[in-house]
């Protein structure tokens, strides 16, 4: 397995996400944690971007960084699979390499 | 001591970082000296005021609940930008049921949030004296 790239800033706020989604190569998947989660939630403007980003990559978002800000699984756009911390930790072994969007 | 007006701008959004959090404890300072105190949510700022936010997984302070403490603290105006919630999918129904009692109306219990559009925003920080940013 290839890059899992992790984006933890809001997509209203930074470039992280954007970079991202123009450099990940399409056997690398991508986790949203922290404010990155806020790109998961549905009728919002980054969803969209998320949308065509899921028919190329496998997208994760971290559910305790979800509960935490008040967005609900019900609330976030179709495809994303939520993980939890043991989740976050396997997914870490599975890819050769991590590349954090700081 | 004379009154001013104090608007509190934030555009963080709650758990990232301290801002928000900080911004909260100074807006109860300024309200508790009697100052004439408006909160303005604008960019990711609307975030800190999503209903229903649960922090612990993530082992940090839930300070969301407090912003129910500002009406006691006559904090009768909280502005939220209109454009703001709109790119993000959000609605009024998606924010925090937030209240004050208006003294001039037999203590009426009212809505301190009043969602505005930039327009609206931005002849309020005109009005002000002292503008604060988060």
């Amino acid at each position: 397995m290839s890059i899992l790239h992790i984006v933890n800033k809001s997509p209203y706020e930074r470039n992280s996400l954007d970079t991202c989604l123009r450099l990940a190569q399409a056997d690398s998947a991508i986790l949203l944690i922290e404010d990155g989660i806020y790109a998961v939630k549905k009728n919002a403007a980054a969803a969209s971007k998320l949308q065509s980003a899921l028919e190329k990559h496998k997208i994760y978002a971290l559910e305790p960084d979800l509960k935490a800000r008040g967005i609900s699984a019900d609330d976030t756009i179709e495809g994303i699979s939520l993980v939890d911390y043991d989740g976050f930790v396997t997914l870490a072994t599975e890819y050769e390499k991590l590349q954090s969007w700081l | 001591m004379a009154t001013k007006k104090f608007l509190y701008v934030n555009r963080r959004p709650p758990h990232g970082s301290i801002y928000a959090l900080e911004s909260l404890e100074v807006v109860l300072i300024g309200a508790a000296f009697e100052q004439d105190v408006s909160l303005a949510f604008v960019d990711d700022g609307v975030y800190q005021l999503l209903r229903k936010q649960d922090t612990s997984e993530i082992g940090s302070k839930n300070f969301s609940p407090t912003f129910r403490a500002l009406g006691d603290y006559d904090v009768s105006k909280i502005y939220v930008e209109r454009e703001s919630l709109e790119l993000r999918g959000l609605t009024k129904d998606d924010l925090m049921e937030l209240t004050y009692e208006d003294e001039d109306d037999d203590w009426a219990e009212k809505d301190a949030i009043r969602i505005i559009d930039s327009e609206e925003l931005g002849a309020i920080f005109e009005q002000q004296d002292v503008l604060l940013n988060f």
